[in-house]
């Protein structure tokens, strides 16, 4: 293949990898928004809590893939106490109350695990090696493929499980409309709680899955959340595909612009691309495109 | 008469107890009082909190030894969170309220900048643990710093490039605030070691991913080697992205990320890697008659046997290197008065800190040459020493 070919898939290739991860923690975003209108600022935590976890699992000597259970299983569980604890508690408040809390939320999950699992970074082991797979001259590893192939998974079950099922469904009907859903006899309690364990689940295995190439602290969250929600707004706020469309699409422009323009401006540019989607197609490009009606 | 005698002895007894009183208060009056201000908490607490333990216990050490000059020392500490706004405030309560003979402080080149007018006017010694050089270029007559510059690193990275027959560089650093004045400082230097800049690109130091602007370098033609300016997580993604690209030119690091957790954070692909770094960093592997190994390995000891095994890092030795220079300007001195120990520390000649060799003059306040950094190759997780 010629040079500026291979160029290209080189940056596609790690485009698609840090996209995949955004498209996680977009998800994440759509899910909770879609039930409740809140955007959850805490989704960064939940991908932090997802690496953390399993390096401190990991050092107390538990194997690779049950220390990735337990991480998981514990980050929704905070997931779980947080719409419990803080947002059910108050349900009748405004949004913008709501979205304050979970900023609050993500401040102290952050507190809370630099105080009891320190500053330091820590890296986590490979899957598989990191030995690198040569595709048409340009390299890959094989995390990169882990990411790729759990993303893929990740939104089919997402998928089968919305259009498929029955909670699935409750949730979806949630998200179109609370009340009428409540008149059906959706416990629309009962699915603000589950699309919040969801969503912690998405960001722990997002997490995760970076954290072999990364390394993870517990600030991590914090850009990687931002990111998140930069493609979820791109894909438009609120819709699956979107946010997994954005993701991808955040990722690959990152990467574009930093290999062909400048890396000067790699963060720039993906914001400038968010603005430019805001401008003239305000619900995103996938985003319900929806009127006010007064 | 027994009334009387129990008079008499009740004002013996005040009078005991009043002289008591005041021979306390005397020492209390006493002590050199060294002020600092570090940042303990906050994101630079890596810096503050090495050092403050450092100065606890040395300070310590040197009360259980008589003091110095025979005065005991007391150390007045504020906590900056790395603030330079809080810094400032702190420097005048250290100088006005406090008033200190010296301030040994300041762990980032911000904190440190922020109070140089305040001490200049004040007239009081002044030691910083900051890295930048533009504290102490141009020399401020009060200002002093122990730890080497940005600009010593790219100098002794440049030496180690041009020793293997090479000069093409290509540059990639991150944008945080110690990449982006290494970077400054390296195109800087970069003539004076005849070195020629190829490609210079950055990532920020988030990034998660820094595969386009290698492949960048990568193709960019005639690369012979690239050094990554950089802390925190970014150099080790560097690493593993050069690794995962298949680069056959050699990959140089910073004294930024000269700890053992680079090469944990690294993994395989920090092998061959090679950095500045400290002599601390290498205490046990320093030659036997190496001049620098009894002080590196004296402080070492000292503080992993009080902090735990592992725990000593080389800005704790900047803070060790500010202290003992301070005491051996005042032992000179014979006096802890600013002005006298001012000079002393200006006429400081081939003082042996964990950072290197210092001879100050009135026109170097930093005293250090290249010598002071130790050419590091990562082999077999490991550190090696190349020269």
């Amino acid at each position: 293949m010629p040079p500026a070919l291979v160029e290209l898939l080189q940056f596609l290739f790690s485009g698609l990898t840090s996209g995949a991860i955004y498209a996680l923690v977009a998800l994440g975003f759509a899910l909770i928004y879609n039930a409740s209108h809140v955007i959850n600022f805490a989704q960064g935590e939940f991908v932090m809590l997802g690496g953390m976890v399993t390096w401190a699992l990991l050092s107390q000597g538990v194997g690779l893939p049950l220390a990735i259970l337990g991480a998981v299983a514990l980050t929704v569980l905070i997931g779980l106490a947080l719409e419990k604890l803080a947002i059910e508690r108050a349900r009748n408040a405004d949004v913008v109350t709501l979205i304050i809390i979970t900023v609050g939320a993500g401040i102290f999950l952050r507190g809370l695990t630099s105080v009891t699992l320190g500053k330091d970074l820590h890296a986590l082991p490979a899957f598989s090696g990191n030995d690198p797979i040569d595709i048409l001259g340009a390299t890959l590893i094989p995390q990169s493929l882990w990411i790729l192939g759990v993303t893929a998974a990740v939104m089919v079950a997402l998928h089968l499980f919305f259009n498929h099922t029955l909670l699935g469904k409750a949730i979806l009907a949630t998200s179109h409309n609370p009340l009428a859903a409540r008149l059906v006899g959706v416990n629309v309690n009962f699915v603000l709680l589950l699309s919040f364990g969801l969503s912690a689940l998405l960001g722990a295995v997002a997490g995760i899955l970076i954290a072999p190439i990364t390394a993870t602290h517990f600030e991590v969250g914090i850009m990687l959340g931002l990111k998140g929600f930069a493609a979820a707004i791109l894909g438009g706020l609120g819709s699956g595909p979107g946010a997994i469309v954005g993701g991808l699409l955040l990722g690959i422009i990152e990467s574009l612009g930093a290999g062909y323009i400048s890396s000067e401006y790699k963060d720039a540019m993906a914001f400038v691309v968010i603005l430019g989607v805001l401008f003239f197609m305000p619900s995103g490009l996938l985003g319900k495109r929806g009127t006010e009606r007064v | 008469m027994v009334k009387r005698f129990t008079r008499a002895l009740m004002m013996v007894g005040a009078a005991c107890i009043a002289l008591g009183v005041t021979a306390q208060a005397r020492a209390q009056e006493d002590p050199i009082r060294i002020g600092s201000f570090l940042a303990v908490t906050g994101p630079a607490s890596f810096l503050g909190d090495p050092e403050l333990k450092t100065l606890e216990m040395y300070i310590h050490r040197i009360n259980g030894a008589g003091g110095l000059i025979g005065r005991p020392l007391e150390l007045i500490h504020y906590d900056t969170g790395a603030d330079a706004n809080k810094a400032r405030t702190f420097a005048k309560r250290l100088l006005e309220e406090d008033e200190v003979d010296v301030i040994l402080g300041g762990s980032t080149t911000g904190t440190t900048m922020a109070v140089i007018p305040l001490v200049e006017r004040a007239e009081v010694p002044f030691v910083s643990f900051a890295g930048g050089v533009v504290i102490i270029e141009p020399v401020k007559p009060w200002v002093f710093k122990t730890p080497h510059t940005d600009r010593m690193a790219c100098g002794k990275i440049f030496e180690d490039i041009r020793s293997r027959g090479l000069s093409r560089v290509a540059l990639i650093s991150g944008t945080g605030g110690f990449g982006k004045s290494m970077r400054e400082q390296c195109t800087q230097v970069a003539p004076a070691h005849d070195i020629e800049i190829v490609a210079d690109e950055t990532y920020a130091p988030s990034d998660t991913d820094m595969v386009a602007q290698l492949t960048k370098i990568k193709n960019t033609e005639g690369v012979e080697a690239v050094v990554n300016p950089g802390f925190g997580q970014g150099p080790a993604i560097v690493t593993k992205n050069f690794a995962q690209l298949g680069f056959e030119v050699p990959l140089y690091q910073s004294h930024g990320v000269a700890s053992k957790k680079f090469i944990e954070l690294a993994g395989d692909a920090a092998e061959g890697v090679r950095l500045p770094a400290s002599a601390l960093l290498v205490a046990e592997k320093l030659p036997m008659d190496d001049p620098q190994r009894p002080v590196v390995m004296g402080y070492k000891t000292t503080y992993e046997a009080e902090h735990g095994e592992g725990s000593v890092s080389t800005f704790g030795g900047h803070a060790y290197d500010g202290l003992m220079m301070y005491k051996q300007a005042v032992e000179a001195a014979g006096t802890a008065d600013p002005a006298a120990v001012r000079d002393a520390l200006e006429a400081i000649q081939g003082f042996m800190g964990t950072a290197g060799e210092v001879t100050m003059s009135a026109d170097d306040h930093l005293g250090l040459d290249l010598s002071a950094f130790r050419m590091l190759e990562i082999r077999e997780g490991d550190w090696v020493l190349v020269e």
